[in-house]
């Protein structure tokens, strides 16, 4: 498939929508398409319906985690040393920050040509973290946008019925982040007998301090 | 009622809140009914006896796989992959195998390819079967057709083991080829399993086939339209059943499929008798493939000796692999980023994609059947919830 091609027929097809060709390093060659979120579901739709591409089938949907990274290098500069011009080596920091991401990979049994991989990524990772669902369009992300949300914590706004899906209900992390800390005990509860426990340590301490 | 999630409470429609005879029963299905494949539950809401919602609940299998094997070299979770679709073992690993290989560009040898090829069509045999058998057993014919195709099963579950040393867990495939080489006499072995099997499938339809219960059963059972099976990426029978001619065999042609002479059945109803035919017809068609794959397996090296499967460290990129797998699309997306271990690594799981169907096709149908149509989507929970 031309991702070349792809792209300017969607910049045709969808004014005004942002589109970046992300290369892929590996053998595969499988290059993937960062897609804006304001336009993604018309994109989306357009993927499907247009005669040529008819991407009907849409295989796999996942997230990825991309934590803060820290590139440093080292570079020469001059500067003035006691009165003297010299090149001194200094190390300069560039800080890239970290983000979440859906990718999603597009069939078209029709045609029987593939794949396509899109991307999605939201604002950041904290506090804005929604993505246009694209469950309208193709049904099969339905289960797997829920997973998305359950393990990654990204928001689908427009799916029929985000819940968490694998981990229980009053979980509240998501555990396939990077940066996830597990908890010494998953399942742990308070019960009476750490209430006593903790009333005892209290008096010990009150009778070590007389 | 106390045992239901808080998220299915909202399942009851708001007019239901009368008492009395036209009242809805929301019930739990599962998650240790005999017939629920393991441990999966349905919310269902029912008029009478009839399904008026159904919610799928997952998670209680989930280890987080995902999250294991991102920790732990590539090489560590191939027998990782057996434990997703414990029935099909060797076809997860060639799944995880082919995803690894386009990810770091690896040509396997032309002899690992046929026994790629041996081994997935035999897995695809005995899943088949059991299916079937567990099919009749969920329609209430307890025992002997389920006994009939465990018998068959076993005599593939026994090549398995003299070729992997394991019946159900092989850990057999390496990227870049396979563990081990064929041991002495399995060939011959095998063509006699592959020569005998027919018999055992015109008993099984000798059986089953004129069944006036299990016609009536099936048949306009559970129907599963074109457009949705598109729609809602549902792969392997279910989605052939409903007549789309989509095999992954036949489309990617991975592995070395191309050379093989053989057909794609489909149905034409999408009813459950029409995925019990089209797995039937594809037991048949298996069959080819090997036979001719017996016939013109070369000797040679078995392993790419260019690859090192220990300290393995491909290149940064990425790559999604799939193969057609005894249930549907199995595929694996590997991110790499030149460390030992992948940085992300994803199943895509054909059981629980086919799931998304599951409310769609029950609808309007009754108990018994809603477990019929949940026995032939033919799921494994090992690999829904990983």
């Amino acid at each position: 498939m031309n991702l070349e091609k792809i792209k300017s027929d969607i910049e045709a097809a969808v004014p005004g929508c942002r589109l970046q060709i992300i290369l892929n390093g590996s053998p595969s060659g499988q290059h993937s398409l960062l897609l804006g979120r304001e336009h993604a579901v018309e994109i989306a739709r357009f993927l499907r319906d247009d005669p040529e591409l008819r991407l009907d089938y849409c295989s796999n949907v996942t997230g990825v985690d991309w934590l803060d990274s820290e590139t440093s290098e080292k570079v020469k500069v001059k500067k003035l040393v006691d009165g003297v011009e010299q090149e001194v080596e200094e190390v300069r920091k560039t800080r890239t920050p970290g983000y979440l991401e859906a990718v999603y990979h597009l069939y078209s049994m029709e045609k029987k040509h593939g794949p396509l991989v899109l991307r999605l990524r939201p604002e950041n990772r904290t506090d804005h973290v929604t993505l246009p669902s694209l469950t309208p369009v193709w049904r099969s992300a339905e289960f797997q946008e829920r997973e998305i949300f359950d393990l990654y914590g990204i928001i689908f706004e427009g799916h029929p019925d985000l819940r968490r899906i694998l981990m229980w209900d009053e979980f509240e992390d998501h555990p396939m982040r990077k940066d996830y800390v597990e908890p010494n005990d998953y399942e742990y509860e308070p019960t009476p007998h750490d209430a006593v426990l903790e009333k005892s340590k209290q008096a010990r301490a009150i009778e070590g301090q007389r | 009622m106390e045992m239901i999630a808080p998220a299915a409470q909202e399942l009851i429609p708001n007019n239901a809140a009368a008492t009395g005879d036209d009242a809805l029963l929301e019930i739990s299905l599962g998650p240790h009914h005999p017939s629920t494949h393991g441990v999966f539950r349905m919310d269902v809401v029912l008029d009478g006896e009839r399904v008026v919602k159904l919610k799928p609940v997952f998670g209680y299998l989930h280890r987080n796989h995902e999250k294991i094997a991102e920790g732990a070299s590539y090489l560590a979770s191939m027998p990782y992959t057996d434990r997703l679709d414990y029935i099909g073992s060797l076809t997860n690993n060639w799944a995880y195998a082919l995803a690894v290989e386009k990810l770091a560009g690896i040509q396997i040898p032309e002899r690992a390819e046929y026994i790629r090829v041996i081994t997935a069509e035999l897995t695809r045999l005995q899943n088949h079967a059991s299916t079937i058998g567990f099919l009749t057993q969920e329609m209430g014919a307890s025992g002997s057709p389920l006994m009939y195709s465990f018998r068959e099963r076993e005599k593939i579950l026994d090549l398995f083991e003299s070729l992997t040393g394991s019946r159900m867990m092989c850990n057999y495939m390496r990227f870049g080829g396979c563990r081990v080489d064929l041991p002495a006499g399995w060939l011959d072995q095998t063509r006699k399993v592959v020569a005998d099997f027919p018999g055992f499938l015109d008993e099984f339809e000798r059986l089953l086939e004129g069944n006036e219960i299990l016609l009536a059963r099936t048949q306009g059972v559970g129907v599963l339209s074109r457009e949705l099976a598109i729609q809602a990426g549902v792969t392997g029978p279910i989605l052939r059943a409903s007549g789309v001619n989509y095999d992954i065999r036949k489309v990617d042609r991975y592995g070395i499929y191309d050379r093989f002479d053989f057909r794609v059945p489909l149905g034409e109803h999408g009813d459950v008798y029409d995925r019990y035919m089209v797995r039937m017809l594809e037991m048949r068609e298996s069959l080819k493939i090997l036979e001719q794959a017996l016939r013109d397996i070369p000797s040679g090296p078995i392993m790419d000796t260019k690859t090192k499967i220990r300290g393995f460290r491909p290149k940064a990129g990425e790559a999604y692999g799939r193969i057609e797998s005894p249930k549907g699309e199995l595929g694996f997306f590997l991110i790499s980023d030149g460390s030992p271990n992948p940085y992300r690594y994803r199943v895509r799981p054909p059981s629980l994609i086919n799931l998304t169907v599951l409310e769609d096709m029950c609808l309007g149908s009754n108990v018994s059947d809603t477990i019929v149509i949940f026995g032939t989507i033919d799921i494994v929970l090992g690999e829904v919830d990983r």
